[in-house]
């Protein structure tokens, strides 16, 4: 499995207001939530983005509000997956417990330019710029991460541990 | 080698004698908090996980705060699957507009978080809990639902940077100043996945509602938690609210600590944060000419009977300038009470405030002040990114309430020394 998608490129400190704006958060409904996807940021970022596309961002990627409505406006906006030189703590929960990919690389951020082609192999942290025909790689994730996201999330995850306290 | 008091709280959690950074944990939770903004995103996750119950019907809070009393129908809708939830599962601590307060402000005035506590909350703001002597982190909706459902949560340890303030603080300078000036010497990523340990002379005379103020802006350094070691300022605080037991950690003279970063707050002056990061920080006599339209004075950073009383001070027999709308927001009813029988609500209101229920309301842009394209305000809350109290085109600078209130008066950012 890989993701493949144009990269739009944000700066450092991007944060969840600028992700998607408190006043559209009377909703938690992902397809509301996703079409104002980092509007603050760039109004017009969800009418030129395509299904797949990546983001790419500075440092603290996803700063400020613990709002999961931020990941989750990425998710349903349709972007495939986040990197960026370094994820804000609460929003890399988020990310990570909701089952949205990201992958911390400085080098990766620092690199791809905006409307690169990016493949990225998750399983072995590989980012590849198609465009440049260059080649990064993201931190791993601890061993931990990597189970809650290969269960599909912290709900399926703790779903099988729920079950197993009721046996 | 010691521990500090983050490493104390969260071995006890686990029972175990001690963590080391970056040890991955499951610990068990004393408290878990949500709103009407994240509560209803964890609801619908908890509800997917085909638990019998929650783990503890009274180590939840619910706290509607952010679109409340309902902004709007859709906030209604949100507030609505909040309260069924509490009703459904029996939660003990749901508080109904009309009893509650801003989440911060609230918990620990309801002496719901203590001391040795191991808390989460659906709100980035939850690190306040660390002026108390607890370990309080931010989390989003999923971590809340499971934790609802297990009474446990995963953390990674953090590692520790040690804060000490010395010296003697200058007038009108208070803890939201210091915070200020720490998120502008370290950067909003200064503290990115670490604890703050703030410690110190200074410190030790500083009062829980100033501490508050600090613990609660730890995480606009992108720190896991900010936390200060329960002194008898903390106990005495606690002592008359507490209806539990409760642990008392402090480090050890040995802990070992990421970085130590001391400060002289003699040189410290007003600190305001201009648009937009709160690390863009100024002292106030390094402002120049910033004109506003609006100040508010209020938030879970600043909105405690501490904070209206200087804004009192500032106010008393004053009038706000034509061209300001100063809106006052009380933290919780009961500060709200205490305020009026103070005196300090007949102030506001003569010096031509609004003086609104409690609610987050403008601080996050929901209602209750939102800003227009190109308008200014001063506000003493904690966040001034693009859009936070309005529309895009908007600006917000963070600063002390004496600070805001002297700026209502003005019309223009200044020190509280100019109306003095």
């Amino acid at each position: 499995m890989s993701y493949k998608g144009k990269a739009w490129k944000f700066g450092k400190n991007i944060d969840t207001d600028a992700i998607i704006p408190a006043r559209y958060l009377n909703t938690s409904d992902p397809g509301e939530l996703g079409k104002h996807c980092m509007e603050d940021a760039d109004p017009q970022f969800v009418e030129k983005m395509s299904t797949g596309d990546i983001i790419v961002g500075g440092d603290n990627f996803g700063c400020g509000s613990s709002r999961e409505h931020a990941p989750i406006a990425i998710k349903a906006a349709g972007i495939s997956s986040v990197i960026a030189a370094s994820f804000a703590r609460i929003f890399y929960r988020n990310a990570i417990n909701i089952g949205l990919p990201i992958f911390e690389s400085a080098e990766a951020a620092k690199a791809i330019e905006e409307g690169d082609e990016i493949e990225i192999e998750p399983s072995k942290g590989i980012i590849r710029n198609l465009t440049k025909g260059e080649t990064y790689n993201a931190s791993p994730f601890p061993e931990f991460m990597q189970s809650i996201m290969s269960a599909g999330g912290l709900i399926s995850y703790v779903k099988e541990q729920v079950e197993q306290r009721r046996n | 080698m010691g521990m500090t008091i983050t490493e104390k709280i969260l071995a006890a959690h686990v029972g175990r004698d001690r963590v080391r950074p970056g040890d991955i944990i499951n610990a068990k939770v004393d408290v878990v908090l949500g709103n009407d903004v994240t509560a209803p995103v964890a609801i619908k996750e908890f509800e997917k996980l085909g638990a019998e119950g929650v783990f503890d019907k009274e180590r939840i809070v619910l706290v509607p705060d952010h679109f409340t009393p309902n902004k709007d129908i859709k906030a209604a809708e949100q507030s609505k699957i909040v309260r069924e939830f509490a009703r459904k599962y029996g939660i003990v601590n749901y508080f109904e507009v009309g009893r509650m307060g801003i989440e911060h402000c609230l918990l620990p005035e309801a002496g719901l978080v203590l001391p040795g506590d191991l808390i989460i909350g659906a709100d980035s703001h939850t690190c306040t809990y660390g002026a108390v002597g607890a370990f309080a982190t931010g989390v989003g909706s999923t971590d809340m639902a499971a934790a609802m459902a297990l009474g446990e949560a995963w953390f990674k340890v953090p590692e520790t940077i040690k804060f000490i303030y010395k010296g003697k603080l200058n007038p009108w300078v208070t803890g939201k100043d210091l915070i200020l000036y720490t998120i502008g010497d370290i950067g909003v990523s200064g503290a990115l996945y670490k604890s703050m340990e703030f410690t110190g002379d200074v410190i030790k005379n500083l009062s829980m509602d100033a501490r508050f103020t600090m613990a609660n802006m730890a995480i606009e350094a992108g720190g896991k938690n900010g936390i200060f070691e329960p002194d008898e300022v903390c106990l005495e605080y606690v002592n008359r609210r507490a209806q539990r037991g409760f642990a008392i950690y402090s480090s050890d003279k040995n802990a070992d600590y990421a970085q130590v970063i001391e400060y002289d707050v003699s040189n410290i002056e007003p600190q305001v944060a201009f648009p937009h990061l709160p690390e863009n920080t100024r002292p106030i006599s390094d402002v120049g000419e910033v004109k506003i339209d609006q100040a508010v004075i209020g938030s879970c950073t600043n909105g405690r009977i501490e904070d209206l009383r200087v804004a009192a001070e500032v106010l008393k027999g004053k009038t706000i300038h034509k061209n300001v709308r100063l809106i006052i927001l009380p933290g919780t009813q009961e500060i709200l009470l205490q305020a009026i029988r103070e005196g300090l609500v007949e102030i506001f209101i003569r010096a031509g405030a609004a003086v609104s229920t409690p609610t987050c309301g403008p601080c996050l842009g929901g209602h209750m002040g939102i800003l227009a394209n190109g308008e200014r305000a001063i506000s003493t809350t904690n966040r001034n990114f693009v859009g936070r109290m309005g529309h895009p085109g908007s600006e917000v600078y963070l600063a002390n309430p004496a600070v805001a209130a002297a700026s209502a008066v003005r019309g223009r950012i200044c020190s509280p020394e100019e109306v003095m």
